[in-house]
């Protein structure tokens, strides 16, 4: 269209011919100024949720970026780091110590209030829980607290300290706060895969076959219970599940299973289970009524069961999108914060025993982040370790979108 | 006959099975639900909803908390809502469907789904507080900290992004529904296409902006995990302003199980703010299900 209103615009017309084309603009589009920009503008913030995955990435990334400085540090990225450090995020400031920081965002006003939070860094909440990591964690916490000195010395040395906090990423410690910091990322990764493992033995069975019984099973009417139901699920909050898995499944599960500890990977992956049952049933329950009624039916007609259908036509048939389902399913339980926070225990610790604490990825950058200095080793491993994150969910997700739909399309359509 | 027989019954009891999942499944849910709302029900007041807290959060109501998730669900849905509902006009109006740019993105928005909340509120912090507000409080108020640092604002624009996909796919969803008839009769009568998707489209398919807008109230009033450090406070004596930090229910809950040596003391409080979110997103949730129940039968129809 614009092409021809252009060339109409260059002619110079005669008067006779400009009658003509006046009468034909009437059942012609004209331009109009408003369409145009309506459009754009349009155009313009649609693209905006292109830049807005590209600017998570490249400023959650761009936080973590000075660890890899091991070479010489900057004046400049040294004078922010120092301008930085004056301000400590949601840390707890006790009139005594020499903190000079005005601002304590997140900061507990109220005096009755301060030692408490001070003393529950890392987030214990279960006396019974009461492991030498913790122990170890909260009194170095506690050290810092009383001597901001030491976060100051730390955030100004700069590549002795990248360097030696990249080296120790490799080990399986981690004492973030300390006089020898060590960010050993081993004993979190191991913790998060192995609630992720714990969580979707729980819910992918679970929720596969309910999708089953929906889909394949179920009359009209189950249907319409069971499937709002399960959407209800996924809009409770994950702090209403974690409170949930903390209060209530934590205490029912040590009274069932007898194990020592009450906050373990066992509660926490459960409860994440139940956060994930809503994804993966809702994206498996997709798959299997995408699969044409032809197969059903072909499957009834050669003489197979109603049940032979379902695992043996349906089920084969939709298996990429179950694929996809489970992957989502990881990345929802990878990233899980709250529940995490809230019913593992929160200790890093080298354990495959389901029954002990962990401490996930997700979780350590919500529990730590609101007490370290800006620009400091520490706050830069958090940002690296939430790049990890987006880039694994990232991943997951190009996968699940590509790589199975495509594969998906290509089995139902029978090519 | 006998092989008849076991084989109805190997049937029967396989889709045993199916049906008790489903069902285990849905008994979570009511347990869940049943546990928290028994265990808050003797905390819901009046009082409860409209006092502050007193006696170091031992005592006293949550006003201050619902306060704040109100007015961040709010200015979270001014900036979500339209960027939201824009975006989705784009994709359903103006792409072509299997155009590079529509499936990039598409491709954006899931992603932007399925980022753990906990990015978002580094990417708050990182973002938002360091970059943005740093450089206004440079430009405006010669380096002064104002903007830059956690506030009431950040939060709701973080938040903003993490409800994006949720408004786009529902608003999309219910600009489908509007039959491509209608389109065609007001492009015939001469109008234009943003007078057709101003004057026709867009009346059409309120409710489904309604049932995105509810939908991410619902998810931004329970997050908790981008607030953690973008704004989210422990306790706070007075009501919030934009440039404030600020309190939230799904907060005061993790404080409360979490952070305070008293844990046993705050018990009926934790039930009570637990029931009062659940209670919040249960109605939201409901109400933004009926709605879109509402609008697949229309479709179908």
């Amino acid at each position: 269209m614009t092409k021809k209103e252009k060339k109409g615009k260059k002619k110079k017309l005669s008067g006779l011919e400009k009658w003509q084309s006046e009468r034909i603009d009437i059942t012609q589009k004209k331009f109009r100024i408003g369409d145009y920009l309506a459009e754009k503008v349009i155009k313009g913030v649609a693209y905006l949720s292109i830049a807005i995955v590209f600017l998570i990435f490249v400023f959650v990334f761009r936080e973590s970026f000075p660890i890899f400085n091991t070479t010489k540090p900057t004046t400049e990225s040294k004078a922010i780091v120092k301008q930085d450090s004056q301000e400590t995020y949601g840390a707890v400031t006790d009139n005594a110590s020499t903190t000079q920081t005005q601002e304590t965002y997140g900061a507990v006003s109220d005096s009755t209030e301060k030692t408490n939070v001070q003393e529950t860094y890392g987030a214990v909440t279960d006396q019974s829980a009461t492991i030498e990591q913790n122990a170890l964690v909260g009194d170095s916490a506690k050290a810092i607290n009383s001597s901001s000195d030491t976060y100051t010395v730390s955030a100004g040395s700069g590549s002795d300290d990248n360097r030696s906090a990249l080296k120790s990423m490799a080990t399986k410690e981690w004492v973030p706060v300390s006089a020898n910091p060590r960010y050993g990322l081993l004993a979190l990764i191991l913790g998060t895969i192995k609630i992720t493992f714990i969580s979707l033995l729980f819910a992918a069975p679970l929720s596969i076959l309910a999708a089953l019984y929906v889909s394949v099973f179920a009359n009209k009417r189950m249907k319409e219970i069971i499937k709002p139901t399960i959407e209800l699920l996924a809009g409770f909050p994950s702090v209403v599940i974690g409170f949930f898995a903390l209060m209530v499944l934590a205490t029912f599960l040590q009274s069932v299973f007898h194990y020592e500890t009450r906050l373990n990977s066992f509660v926490g992956g459960i409860a994440m289970g139940i956060a994930a049952i809503p994804i993966i049933f809702t994206i498996t329950e997709d798959a299997l009524t995408a699969v044409p009624k032809s197969f059903y039916e072909a499957s009834l007609a050669l003489g197979a069961s109603k049940w032979q259908t379902a695992f043996f036509v349906i089920l084969p048939a939709a298996t990429p999108g179950i694929f996809a389902a489970i992957l989502l399913g990881i990345g929802r339980v990878f990233g899980e914060t709250m529940i995490a926070l809230m019913a593992t225990g929160n200790a890093a610790q080298m354990d495959l025993n389901p029954f002990a604490s962990v401490r996930t990825l997700a979780a350590t950058i919500g529990a730590e982040m609101a007490e370290v200095v800006f620009g400091d080793t520490h706050y830069n491993v958090l940002f690296l370790i939430g790049s990890l994150l987006f880039i694994f969910t990232f991943v997951i997700n190009a996968v699940a979108e590509f790589y199975v739909k495509g594969k998906l399309m290509k089995r139902i359509q029978g090519k | 006959m006998i092989n008849n027989f076991r084989k109805n019954f190997k049937g029967a009891a396989i889709e045993g099975v199916t049906l008790f999942s489903a069902l285990l499944i849905i008994a979570i849910v009511f347990v869940m639900f049943i546990v928290i709302f028994i265990g808050g029900k003797s905390q819901l007041s009046w009082e409860f909803l409209t006092s502050f807290p007193t006696e170091g959060m031992t005592k006293g109501g949550i006003f201050p908390a619902i306060y704040g998730t109100a007015l961040l669900v709010i200015i979270m849905s001014i900036a979500a809502v339209p960027f939201g509902t824009i975006t989705a006009i784009y994709l359903t109006e103006y792409a072509k469907e299997n155009s590079i740019i529509a499936k990039t993105i598409r491709f954006a928005v899931r992603t932007l789904a399925v980022i753990p909340s906990i990015i978002y509120g580094l990417f708050g912090l990182g973002f938002f507080i360091k970059f943005v507000g740093t450089h206004v409080d440079n430009a405006l108020y010669g380096g002064t900290l104002h903007w830059g640092q956690p506030n009431l604002l950040w939060a709701s624009l973080t938040m903003a992004l993490l409800t994006l996909p949720v408004v786009i796919v529902s608003v999309e969803e219910a600009l489908k529904t509007v039959p491509q008839e209608l389109r065609a009769a007001s492009l015939a009568l001469g109008a234009t296409k943003w007078q057709t998707i101003y004057k026709v489209v867009l009346p059409g398919s309120v409710s489904g902006i309604m049932t995105g807008t509810i939908l991410a109230v619902s998810r931004g009033a329970g997050e908790v995990a981008p607030i953690l450090f973008t704004g989210a406070a422990y306790y706070l004596a007075t009501l919030p302003g934009l440039g404030d930090q600020f309190m939230v229910l799904g907060y005061h809950i993790y404080v409360l199980t979490t952070q305070s040596a008293n844990v046993d003391q705050t018990l009926p409080i934790q039930f009570g703010t637990t029931c009062v979110l659940l209670m919040l997103t249960f109605v939201l949730n409901m109400s933004a299900v009926i709605l879109r129940y509402r609008i697949r039968k229309k479709k179908n129809n």
